[in-house]
């Protein structure tokens, strides 16, 4: 009998996107205390937070419908869905090959329409206000990361995700002038859709500047804890889509054991620096004004065309 | 099989591309400064990796002299002109930046298709960057036509030139000698003759908007 070791590594990447998520927000917010020359409450404060939500007694509005309850399970299945997809620690997994980069986009997409829904559920005007503000976000920064998908998908002939890792991972290295607009435009998108500092203050306490936040004011408890837990998914899939993408080293193509290792050593480490890049980004910006998001995204999507353009120029 | 170098090339011509739009949207006289230093780091760097795997001397020489107009001497000049007229920290109200992103976008399609027959002539190892160079080339004239100071004006000039060098490295190897001494003299003086203008401009209007110079067309 065989074992099946590709659905384990499976299974172990989705336990690792689910147990390596909080920790990695952790560790963005404790690099961002050093920056301000704060001790930080440590790597560990987002599980004590979720434990502690876990632990409350869930208090519901009156007219909630059933939209409102089911979405938090909702959200947090889609996250876990997309960080399934993504090759994290190797290429030939079972679900690697169910989706490409364009269903993963429409998960996310499919998440935030969820999200928009129940925030405009309870009819509260702050929930209206981050629901139509996410929305306007989501829109503008979709088509820059399809473009983004696009360009590296011009350069590796698919739009599958493991076939992008391999052809950018397993060949020889080549600079492709196109990676540098496209990693530029996806980092912006990825600033603005995980609502962090130049977009939306993930840590405010002001509603009226609230984009991400405003949307799970009405939430509490173990709602409240797998919405946080879901964006922090969000943001730990973000960072691995980006890994992949652009980084791609230290990827095993096969299921040995050693290069299993070797690839959650590299993970580790990247995730180390890609967070600690994040907090540097969020502790030198200042949060734009929302008028300022389109021309930001704008760039964004303009920068991502650019790559397109530049491939075909000075690639093909 | 691309060489190293065409892809170090290629990886530079993107970042001059970068540079201009950057400068584009840019509000910032200071940052705009910063930036054209870059641009000018950047077409040096790439005329270094020409002259060095073709072994064109001559294009030493011309590094040589872009690096110490374009990264020292200029910007240090405009540094020193703008602390004098104190609008370091100006910052200019550019309307509608998406659009003019846009615009520019389609300007670099446009130069992108007006290069290609032309590249197919050219027998340089750096022949693809001609669509990149003639893109700056119309982009820095977007950035004069929508700029309304002159500092920014002046700026988007010198970026004009830039972009023609990096053109004619692309596609020639750089322009003979003489040719390449001329350009950078009229820049340095252009530069100097221009700073009188600015406070020219000033003492005349006590702006540097240039918007104002249309009142002189009445009398």
């Amino acid at each position: 009998m065989t074992i099946p070791y590709g659905f384990i590594f499976q299974f172990i990447q989705l336990i690792m996107a689910l147990v390596l998520s909080p920790m990695f927000l952790g560790w963005i917010n404790q690099c961002r205390c050093w920056l301000q020359n704060r001790k930080g409450p440590g790597v560990f404060q987002p599980y004590r937070q979720l434990v502690k939500l876990f632990y409350k007694d869930a208090v519901l509005a009156e007219n909630a419908s059933p939209l409102f309850r089911m979405t938090p399970y909702f959200l947090f299945a889609c996250m876990c869905l997309a960080g399934t997809i993504v090759p994290v620690l190797a290429t030939n997994l079972p679900f690697a090959s169910v989706a490409d980069v364009i269903v993963l986009v429409g998960i996310f997409a499919l998440a935030r329409v969820f999200l928009a829904l129940a925030a405009m559920d309870i009819g509260t005007a702050f929930g209206n206000l981050g629901a139509r503000r996410e929305m306007m976000i989501g829109f503008l920064a979709e088509p820059a990361l399809l473009m983004v998908l696009f360009t590296l998908a011009f350069i590796s002939h698919s739009t599958n995700l493991t076939t992008i890792v391999d052809t950018l991972s397993h060949t020889r290295f080549i600079i492709y002038p196109s990676m540098a607009f496209a990693m530029a435009a996806y980092l912006m998108v990825l600033l603005a859709e995980n609502s962090r500092i130049p977009v939306d203050n993930p840590s405010t306490h002001l509603e009226l500047t609230m984009i991400h936040e405003a949307m799970m004011l009405e939430y509490s408890a173990r709602h409240l804890a797998l919405l946080e837990w879901a964006s922090s998914i969000k943001l730990y899939d973000y960072f691995v889509i980006g890994f992949a993408l652009f980084v791609p080293w230290g990827i095993a193509s096969g299921s040995h054991l050693s290069s299993m290792l070797l690839a959650f050593l590299a993970l580790f480490i990247k995730l180390a620096v890609a967070g600690f890049g994040l907090a540097l980004i969020e502790a030198l910006s200042a949060k734009m004004r929302i008028f300022r998001v389109p021309e930001f995204l704008g760039t964004a999507f303009m920068l991502a065309v650019l790559g397109t353009l530049t491939h075909f120029l000075l690639e093909a | 099989m691309i060489p190293l170098s065409s892809q170090l090339l290629n990886l530079l011509a993107a970042l001059f591309l970068l540079i201009s739009f950057a400068m584009l949207a840019q509000r910032r006289i200071l940052s705009l400064i910063h930036l054209y230093a870059c641009q000018g780091l950047v077409l040096s760097l790439s005329a270094l990796i020409v002259a060095y795997s073709t072994s064109q001397s001559h294009l030493y020489y011309s590094m040589f002299l872009n690096f110490a107009l374009k990264v020292l001497i200029v910007p240090w000049i405009l540094h020193r002109l703008i602390h004098r007229l104190n609008v370091q920290w100006d910052v200019e109200t550019l309307i509608n930046i998406p659009t003019i992103m846009l615009l520019g976008l389609a300007l670099v399609i446009f130069a992108f298709n007006l290069s290609l027959p032309i590249v197919h002539l050219a027998g340089t190892i750096n022949r693809s960057t001609l669509g990149i160079a003639l893109a700056s080339v119309l982009l820095s004239f977007l950035m004069m036509i929508t700029r309304s100071k002159a500092v920014s004006q002046v700026i988007g000039f010198l970026a004009l030139e830039n972009s023609l060098i990096f053109a004619a490295t692309s596609i020639t190897y750089g322009m003979p000698m003489m040719v390449e001494l001329g350009i950078a003299l009229d820049v340095l003086v252009g530069i100097f003759i221009l700073g009188v203008f600015f406070f020219h401009i000033r003492n005349q209007f006590d702006s540097l908007e240039l918007k104002h110079m249309e009142k002189l067309k009445d009398n």
